[in-house]
């Protein structure tokens, strides 16, 4: 996965958050987004890099990326309808 | 003389008073300290009682008492409406202008239900968040002659977290009793990616829904009751029809919470420290119970165990030493029934580092339950356990 061409529209910082509070804040930000946004979400949740591609598939939106950073997770979602 | 101000006389605002009264009486009755619980009813509501007005034959004038009655008579109580709160001046105005300056704050001020948050909740679903609604679905479940029925979470967080699978359950074994479970159908719907919040009580949950024949609906975020066709349709793109609809509403934190620039918008919870109970940064703001942010149940247990903390805290503010004993900190510990139905239930305990285990479910812990509830009013309020 390659962050080069994507441009964030909005960031969820939801580190320190716990599950489900990461999950309920991206949902937040794709229910107040326009499709085509694309939104990154940051969590330190373990649960989250789980969870949130769950919802994303179940939920038709696009996982653009999920990588691993120093003390968290940062996964990237388009807003697909 | 030093004013502790409480607001809310709820679980947590009524016992952290009490509480401050048992270890702080010599300089109360000196005149050095002052406790002062302003609440917005005067009257003392045992909200888990609800649910039993729907499906336990509980009637709404067991479930609420005087707050004076339950509080210290060393305890001043204003009966008012907060309108602001200034922490930079120490200062909150009640609604009808009444100024009451503070020196320790508690924000005991619970959560309310938003189900105009959603068009057509009113008409359309049930629930059983206050005395009113609840009295309302049990006329619902007594017309009922069979059908589909669809219970739901409507927002997150909201009060009582294993209330839904409860009612859910209790409903399944009334349909059974009443002769109308083969005549119906009831779907669960969970916002998130299992039964519950908390994956050992999933794992305990899932197994008695899949029994009882409950269909789970996983990741079913509510978006919108469409009252003509009788659906309702999830974020995620599912819709399911109903005869009968049971939601918990939206919850949100008071308002002028967030007009104070306490706690953020739109939910409006109190940032507070999960183990010193301190709202920000600010060195004498406490918060408990449903008001605050804190990843744990929002429920009176809760209010309960963080209440001794919260005293603890203030006493030992007042008294120039640091906080100590087992009250020293708030390690997140929760205590609560979970009913099962067919007159079972098990029991949640869990804190920060330690999950719940729940034992296997059996009719001791339902009525534990039921005596829990009968024997509130002396017991929890009052600082006996």
């Amino acid at each position: 996965m390659t962050e080069t061409a994507v441009t964030i529209t909005r960031t969820v910082d939801a580190r320190g958050s716990f599950c489900p509070g990461p999950l309920m804040e991206l949902i937040r930000a794709i229910r107040e987004s326009q499709v085509g946004d694309v939104i990154a979400v940051y969590s330190s949740d373990k649960g989250s890099k789980i969870d949130i591609p769950k919802w994303i598939e179940k939920a038709g939106h696009r996982l653009i990326a999920l990588e691993v950073r120093d003390g968290y997770d940062e996964m990237v979602v388009e807003k697909l309808r | 003389m030093q004013r502790i101000l409480i607001l809310g006389g709820g679980v947590g605002g009524t016992l952290t008073a009490n509480l401050l009264v048992k270890k702080l009486r010599a300089r109360i009755d000196r005149g050095e300290v002052e406790i002062m619980v302003v609440d917005a009813t005067g009257q003392h509501v045992y909200q888990p009682g609800f649910m039993y007005i729907a499906m336990g034959g509980e009637r709404a004038a067991n479930l609420e008492r005087p707050e004076r009655s339950l509080l210290d008579k060393r305890v001043t109580l204003v009966v008012g409406k907060v309108a602001q709160v200034d922490d930079a001046g120490r200062v909150v105005t009640l609604e009808d202008g009444l100024p009451l300056s503070y020196d320790q704050l508690v924000l005991a001020t619970g959560s309310r239900i938003v189900p105009e948050a959603i068009e057509h909740f009113d008409t359309e679903a049930h629930h059983f968040y206050t005395a009113e609604a609840a009295a309302r679905l049990r006329t619902a479940l007594d017309r009922f002659k069979g059908g589909r029925i669809v219970i739901g979470i409507a927002g997150m967080p909201y009060k009582c977290p294993p209330a839904p699978l409860e009612v859910a359950f209790l409903i399944e074994s009334e349909l059974r009793d009443r002769g109308l479970r083969d005549r119906s159908t009831i779907d669960f719907c969970s916002p998130i990616g299992r039964a519950f919040t908390i994956e050992s009580v999933s794992d305990m949950a899932t197994p008695i829904l899949e029994t009882k024949g409950i269909e789970l609906h996983t990741f079913f975020n509510v978006e919108t009751i469409d009252a003509e066709r009788k659906v309702v349709q999830s974020l995620e793109g599912e819709e399911l029809p109903y005869d009968l609809l049971i939601l918990v509403p939206p919850h949100k934190g008071q308002q002028f919470l967030m007009d104070s620039g306490l706690a953020p918008a739109p939910g409006g919870w109190l940032p507070t420290d999960r183990h010193t109970l301190l709202v920000g940064e600010r060195p004498n703001v406490y918060a408990l119970g449903d008001a605050t942010d804190l990843p744990l149940s929002k429920a009176g247990s809760t209010a309960h165990f963080e209440a001794p903390v919260v005293a603890e805290r203030i006493t030992a503010a007042i008294l120039g030493r640091a906080p100590a004993g087992k009250h020293a900190d708030y390690e997140g510990k929760v205590m609560c029934f979970f009913e099962i139905g067919d007159g079972k239930g098990t029991l949640l305990q869990f804190d920060y580092d330690h999950p719940p285990k729940p034992p296997k479910p059996n009719q001791l812990w339902h009525l534990g339950k039921i005596v829990f509830n009968k024997t509130y009013w002396h017991t929890v309020p009052k600082g006996r356990v």
